[in-house]
């Protein structure tokens, strides 16, 4: 077997964090080479050093490409040899179309000139290898981020790409796009092309990879050939933490007590396209204790009901009710709806959660300054020590809470979110996706957290696209599909057929084929 | 999961020395800096400088740059930009003018009605900003040319005054010494003295603090020598202000208002929530603040400022002239960016912004007494500009 890629001894250091520390990493010609980790173990850190985003020289160590040593200046260098990067967050220009976003730096020019024809001919044909049907002139802005990511990586195809490296692909993806993007990878593995694939996912790794490396702390633990002997997500875990996981959703005795938390006939319309119906008078309650779960697939409107609930910050036309303990409450603004105990923790972290010039400890405490101030004057040790205790208590990991949040790896970025909004103490809490990109352990924590809000009296609503997640923590499921909540089951009761089944009965035609994709997708996947 | 991955035990209480002066690199530069630039023109003058009368003349000349400063500080902090600022001094000088000099109103109500009006400048201009999402570098451009024309028009192209001799003290007074010492001020001395003293006290009581929570700080001796040169630098000045006319009234009030927002960005809410809708409005939005308040009242508070170096201005020439203030805003704004402040707002500091307008002060006045004409003065100033930035951003890609 002849490897690509040989990394030996790599070791990089920020300034009081070592990120990689002696890491070993071999990828052979045509395999599907899967790297895993919790978050923060050092996963992207290696792929930028590959990638020459931190150049030769800013680490220790030996990259060979083909048995060539190679010193790259920039990622420039590295794509000529073929070595493409689709890094975490995406990265193109909204209001470009997908011709120009694929050629970006690129261009199909003569003499400084655009051959428009061409670049769309080659953008059609590009296109098609990764499935895309839409019209190479639509704007990014106009497609979902499942297409998005296939642009990213038709602009992989069109470098001549040899080695791609996909990091966290399928980290918002609905199902059946998730599925997709494997099918692609394993297409072009047919052709010889390898890949990186980084991801949480443990049930796509054991689909799609043919070896899996394991980094636990910025060293790695152990490489693992799934061809030898078919290894379980439970093996894999084990790696990442260093012992076993017993149960990937800690146990809890729910006891729901009295209607804490009743939205009625909550509407909303689409914030620029006037009269357009997003959220479909949604009747939904939640108990004192009672984690409430939200299926649906994406684009469902789910967090577009949450935001418009949550101080109007989402739709226009607005109309419906909120109830707290019985009393009608203003939702009007976001003050006023955290005023009267609601919260509501993003899925987009990047854009809507996190200062990212700011440091852990600001952020944390952002929602809720008058917790650490007195008149208005902020007590800076006490706010300290409480970035600090959420630190422990959700295993952030750090150099210290002066770290800006930018430098924190995804997973870690997310637990700042979370804490922001548990210090915000709230009676009930809106969490959108909120183990998007967080390792099986940070989940765990998660959950843990979220059974100890409950078992304080509190609500969590919890909004997830892993039905498993849900049926693992909640305790009542609504299904939501175009806009409206078309099933309500205790989880008891819930499996994820049947909630697939409420999604598809209730669906227009387009829903119904998309869901009937993911159902088949599923499948396939156990 | 008990494990506590890679926290050490407890956080470290003191950064090493190298570590903390690499990540407060960028502070102690611009202090470097402005000494450096001070020694240098001090030289270059023969001392001329340093002299009583000049350091009296340098800090009236820059008073209404430093209050400006603070105020643009935070415009530029909560990620806009004020163009106007420049054309308020003028059309607030022209008002001030026409209220005492054409209808003889006494300078107390004429202030309070002009600190109002710059304050309802601003809200008039925070409103399209903050409500109508206008670019700010837009609706204060129009601003400028709105109140350039206004003084035009309010002093019909002439100039205006002399004013009363109680409104002239704003620029031109000095505070009495009530020892009354012949030849010395020694009030301005004691000042000179207490102030550092309190300041020295007042920080030493919060590394004990830190230090009882365990709180990484500032290495002993780096805040040894920072205190021994804070102390050293403000006796000095007060000593060479007392053997001359003693302090100012104007640095009292600049004083006053450097201590003043330097507490309210760093200590207070309302200045947290600044940096947050600068950094990320959206996650701020999200958080319960309501960013479009703040926005406009930062603009209020601009306007209110800008005012007040109106008024100085004013009464240091002892006549309002429809130029008073052109291009102001260029010095405030490069003051601010010199200081740190970041374009894309969220970043910068009150004690830079000042430190940034001293830098200039400085130059300003050092290549005047050595006789380089206003062309070349021009060219360094903004060669200077540029350097301070381009160092941050260098700074900025090696961290
Ligand atoms: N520019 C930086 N400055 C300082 N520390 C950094 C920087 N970039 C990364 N780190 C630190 O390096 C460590 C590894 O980060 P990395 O992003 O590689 O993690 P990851 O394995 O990709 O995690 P995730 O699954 O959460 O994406 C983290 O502790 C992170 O805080
Ligand atoms: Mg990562």
């Amino acid at each position: 077997m002849d490897s690509i890629l040989e990394m030996r001894g790599i070791t990089k250091t920020f300034p009081g964090v070592k990120a990689l520390d002696n890491v070993n990493l071999s990828v052979r010609e045509g395999e599907i080479h899967a790297l895993i980790g919790e978050n923060g173990a050092g996963k992207s850190t290696l792929m930028k050093v590959l990638s020459g985003v931190y150049p030769h020289g800013t680490y220790e160590g030996e990259i060979r490409f083909r048995g060539q040593p190679c010193a790259f200046r920039g990622i420039a260098d590295s794509e000529k040899l073929g070595i493409i990067i689709i890094h975490q967050e995406l990265a193109l220009v909204p209001l470009l179309s997908i011709t120009e976003n694929l050629f970006l730096g690129n261009e199909q020019a003569k003499r400084g000139r655009i051959d428009w024809v061409a670049a769309t001919a080659r953008a059609r044909e590009l296109l098609r290898m990764v499935g895309l049907t839409d019209s190479p002139e639509t704007l990014i802005t106009d497609i979902g981020v499942g297409k998005q990511q296939l642009v990213e990586i038709a602009k992989a195809l069109s470098k001549q790409v040899k080695l791609l490296i996909l990091d966290e692909p399928t980290a918002s993806l609905n199902e059946s796009d998730s599925d997709a993007l494997l099918e692609l990878l394993l297409r072009f593995k047919e052709q010889g092309i390898s890949s990186i694939l980084i991801s949480h996912k443990l049930n796509e790794i054991a689909k799609v990879a043919d070896r899996v490396t394991i980094l636990r702390d910025g060293t790695t633990v152990e490489t693992l050939d799934c061809h030898d002997a078919p290894i379980s997500q439970d093996r894999i875990i084990k790696g990442m933490v260093g012992r076993d996981l017993a149960d990937r959703y800690p146990r809890r005795t729910s006891n729901p007590g009295g209607i804490l938390f009743e939205v009625k006939d909550w509407s909303a319309d689409h914030p620029i396209h006037a009269g357009r119906r997003v959220v479909k008078d949604i009747d939904l309650h939640v108990r004192r204790g009672e984690v409430v779960g939200i299926a649906g697939l994406m684009g469902a409107g789910r967090t577009e009901f949450a935001m418009s609930l949550f101080g109007r910050s989402y739709g226009r036309n607005i109309r419906g009710q909120a109830f707290l303990d019985g009393r009608e409450i203003d939702v009007s603004t976001i003050s006023k709806a955290m005023g009267n105990g609601l919260a509501y923790a993003t899925e987009d972290r990047k854009h809507y959660g996190l200062v990212l010039d700011n440091d852990i400890r600001h952020n944390v405490t952002l929602a809720n300054l008058d917790g650490v101030a007195k008149r208005g004057v902020i007590h800076h040790e006490r706010e300290i020590e409480v970035a600090n205790d959420f630190r422990r208590r959700l295993r952030i990991r750090c150099a210290d809470v002066f770290q800006q949040t930018v430098n924190l790896s995804g997973g870690n970025q997310q637990k700042v979110v979370l804490s922001k909004w548990l210090f915000a103490d709230p009676k009930v809490l809106i969490l959108d996706e909120p183990t998007r990109g967080i390792d099986v352990g940070a989940k765990y924590e998660i959950y843990t957290i979220v059974n100890q809000l409950v078992a304080e009296g509190r609500g969590v609503i919890l909004i997830s696209s892993e039905l498993p997640e849900l049926l693992g923590v909640a305790d009542r499921i609504y299904v939501m599909n175009e806009g409206a909540l078309v099933a309500e089951m205790p989880a008891a009761e819930a499996s994820q057929e049947k909630i697939m089944h409420a999604i598809m009965s209730s669906a227009s035609k387009a829903t119904a084929a998309r869901a009937a994709v993911a159902a088949a997708a599923r499948e396939s996947l156990q | 999961m008990s494990a506590e991955l890679n926290l050490p035990a407890a956080p470290p209480r003191q950064a090493s020395m190298a570590k903390f002066l690499k990540s407060h690199m960028r502070d102690y530069g611009m202090l470097i800096s402005l000494l450096a630039i001070v020694a240098f023109f001090q030289y270059m003058t023969n001392g001329t400088l340093l002299q009583p009368l000049n350091l009296t003349n340098l800090v009236l000349q820059n008073s209404y740059i430093v209050i400006m400063a603070l105020g643009m500080l935070l415009v530029i902090v909560a990620g806009h930009i004020d163009l106007s600022v420049g054309s308020i001094v003028g059309f607030i000088g022209a008002l001030a003018a026409i209220l005492m000099v054409q209808f003889h109103w006494h300078f107390v109500p004429t202030a309070i009605v002009s600190l109002l009006a710059g304050a309802a400048i601003g809200a008039a201009q925070g409103y399209w900003v903050a409500y109508f999402r206008i670019p700010s570098f837009i609706v204060t451009l129009a601003g400028m040319l709105v109140f350039r024309g206004l003084s035009l028009a309010l002093l019909a192209g002439q100039s205006v005054g002399p004013f009363p001799v109680e409104f002239q003290r704003l620029s031109s007074g000095f505070i009495p010494d009530i020892f009354g010492t012949e030849g010395f001020h020694t009030t301005t001395m004691v000042l000179c003295l207490a102030t550092p003293a309190i300041l020295i006290a007042f920080s030493v009581a919060a590394r004990l603090r830190r230090h009882r929570f365990a709180i990484e700080q500032e290495p002993l001796v780096l805040f040894l020598l920072k205190s021994a040169g804070l102390f050293a630098v403000v006796a000095y000045v007060g000593w060479l202000l007392s053997t001359y006319k003693g302090l100012p009234n104007v640095l009292i009030i600049m004083a006053l208002l450097i201590g003043i927002y330097a507490f309210v960005t760093r200590d207070t809410t309302i200045g947290r929530r600044i940096y947050a809708l600068g950094g990320n409005e959206k996650a701020a939005k999200l958080s319960g603040i309501d960013t479009r308040r703040l926005s406009f009242y930062t603009f209020v508070n601009m306007g209110v400022l800008a005012a007040l170096a109106g008024l100085i201005f004013a009464a240091r020439l002892n006549t309002a002239t429809p130029k008073a203030g052109v291009s102001f805003e260029l010095d405030v704004i490069a003051a601010c960016f010199i200081g740190g402040a970041s374009a894309s707002g969220g970043v910068g500091r009150v004690t830079g912004a000042v430190i940034g307008a001293f830098i200039m002060g400085v130059m300003n006045n050092g290549m005047s007494i050595v006789g380089i004409g206003i062309d070349w003065q021009q060219v360094i100033k903004g060669l200077v500009l540029l350097a301070a930035v381009c160092f941050d951003v260098y700074n900025k890609g090696k961290a």
